[in-house]
């Protein structure tokens, strides 16, 4: 209980360095078109590839579930389009993250930690928490709604394709399902659920990075918390704001 | 000027540098040795403020380090430089943004004259044709160098090198050596090297300090370090039983 106390304590301290102005913008937002590729631009692939098959899945599966009933085939195409808006491409796609750019961002920040990066920067006067982690923090959140947006329009399609696999679907009744009851706000709660977990991520990965001390192994271990930490926090807020917006 | 006044440090309880004073001059090679864990490194750091100290001053030219607040620190942080045990180059630049990373910080050079100066730095360390490379494709001593004109990119007034040649060949270390040591002569900088090198104590040291399990044992000069009495000191100078049989031999 008093290490839980210390790492929030720590951990706010930490994030009141990051949020001051930066020495340089010029600096910054270079740093911050760098940090878009290297934790953005980089997902999109493992992003695009799972929303593919898991919208086919849901699709599947559905009609699996719904296929000796009398309820009507088009509400396939309204439950997949409901499941990746609401959760999939929000929780799920965070959690994935969670595990591909936590542990880069804590492996990153660990090594340049063990290997006297920081201190050379706070050496030379500059604020090395907010130079190295607010990059890496505003281009998540920037990013993280993006490959959201092409998680769902990806997931779509994948449940688009098995549509064409299941007996009894029409394309026309999935089509139909996917464009029924459309409710914007649910876009915006997506869109809000994903930045909190983009900065939750980041922030909390950078956390144990930035804290490492020692060497290669403490590397590794930090890594391992940053996942392990950020994923259970991240689904920790999926309640607090389901609860909190729906 | 720097003057250390009476530091302690531990780590929760562990205590590492007690009681340490000593006094640094500009212009001057002034070598901190001592066996590995005595806490040179340590001491270093504190005199960087990079460890707090646990208690104790550190002066600067008569100002105190430690009580300083953030914004004085950081006018005094731009006058120093430091080479790290490890060379601590930035990994995802390569070597002459690297050396160009201060300038951009803290001057409103252009890109060209930050270039220039990097060059002009990295010249003057020997690296030529490496400009565009990245730390892991060049080797630990160009590494050092490289940390070294990153150092004194903006012609600090205070440099710090923890063992600028650990791990190097001893024609390379002696060259590091004396680079640091014309370097210092140029500027008039406040020079401080940690090191455990024999061969850097006889070839640049003015004056030296050592440490023992974190407590100074002895200060003076590379000249006087063969006969001092402090049986610690002489077993860290005379470390091989073929150099007591030579100083013994000598002594006779
Ligand atoms: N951040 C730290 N936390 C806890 N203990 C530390 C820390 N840094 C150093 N120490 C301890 O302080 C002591 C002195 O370490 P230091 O790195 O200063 O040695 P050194 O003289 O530089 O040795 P070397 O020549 O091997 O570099 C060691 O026993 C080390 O365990
Ligand atoms: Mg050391």
């Amino acid at each position: 209980m008093r290490s839980f106390f210390y790492h929030i304590g720590r951990y706010s301290l930490l994030m009141k360095r990051v949020f001051s102005r930066p020495e340089r913008w010029r600096v910054f937002l270079r740093n911050t078109v760098r940090e878009v590729e290297n934790v953005g631009i980089s997902s999109i692939v493992i992003v695009l590839i799972i929303s593919l098959f898991i919208g086919a899945a849901c699709a599947i599966q559905m009609n699996n579930v719904l296929q000796y009933s009398f309820i009507p085939k088009y509400l396939i195409g309204f439950g997949t389009r409901e499941i990746l808006l609401l959760e999939f491409s929000s929780t799920i796609v965070s959690l994935i993250l969670a595990g591909k750019v936590g542990s880069n961002i804590a492996s990153e920040l660990g090594t340049m930690r063990v290997t006297e990066q920081v201190d050379a920067l706070d050496m030379m006067g500059v604020n090395s928490a907010s130079y190295l982690i607010l990059p890496k923090i505003t281009a998540f959140i920037f990013f993280v709604p993006v490959l959201m947006v092409f998680s769902i329009a990806i997931g779509l399609v994948g449940g688009y394709i098995a549509s064409f696999m299941i007996k009894g679907l029409s394309t026309a009744d999935y089509l139909q399902g996917i464009t029924m009851l459309f409710r914007p706000f649910f876009v915006a709660y997506s869109v809000i659920k994903s930045v909190v977990f983009a900065f939750i991520i980041a922030s909390v990965s950078a956390y144990h990075g930035y804290y490492t001390s020692g060497g290669a192994l403490e590397v590794g271990k930090s890594s391992t918390r940053a996942v392990v930490n950020s994923s259970i926090i991240v689904l920790l807020f999926n309640l607090i704001l389901t609860k909190l917006l729906l | 000027m720097i003057e250390v006044k009476n530091v302690f440090k531990d780590f929760s309880g562990n205590k590492v540098l007690d009681n340490i004073c000593a006094e640094f001059e500009p212009g001057k090679t002034n070598l901190t040795i001592g066996q590995s864990g005595s806490g040179k490194t340590v001491l270093l750091k504190c005199i960087a403020g990079l460890h707090q100290v646990s208690s104790g001053d550190i002066l600067y030219d008569g100002r105190s380090f430690v009580r300083m607040n953030e914004k004085q620190r950081k006018e005094i942080r731009k006058e120093m430089g430091m080479v790290f045990q490890g060379g601590a180059l930035f990994d995802s630049n390569t070597v002459e943004e690297n050396v160009m990373f201060p300038l951009e910080m803290f001057t409103d050079m252009t890109y060209e004259e930050r270039r220039e100066r990097a060059n002009f730095c990295l010249k003057r360390v020997n690296i030529v044709n490496a400009n565009n490379k990245y730390p892991s494709e060049i080797s630990g001593g160009m590494q050092k160098r490289v940390a070294i004109a990153r150092a004194i990119a903006l012609n600090p007034k205070y440099l710090y090198c923890d063992e600028p040649n650990s791990g190097l060949d001893p024609v390379t270390s002696i060259l590091i050596d004396n680079l640091i040591k014309e370097i210092t002569q140029e500027y008039n900088i406040t020079t401080i090297v940690n090191t455990h090198d024999m061969n850097s104590v006889m070839e640049i040291g003015d004056k030296i300090i050592f440490i023992y399990k974190g407590q100074k044992r002895w200060q003076g000069t590379s000249a006087e370090i063969f006969d001092t009495g402090v049986k610690e000191l002489d077993d860290f100078v005379f470390a091989s039983a073929r150099m007591k049989q030579l100083r013994d031999l000598n002594r006779r």
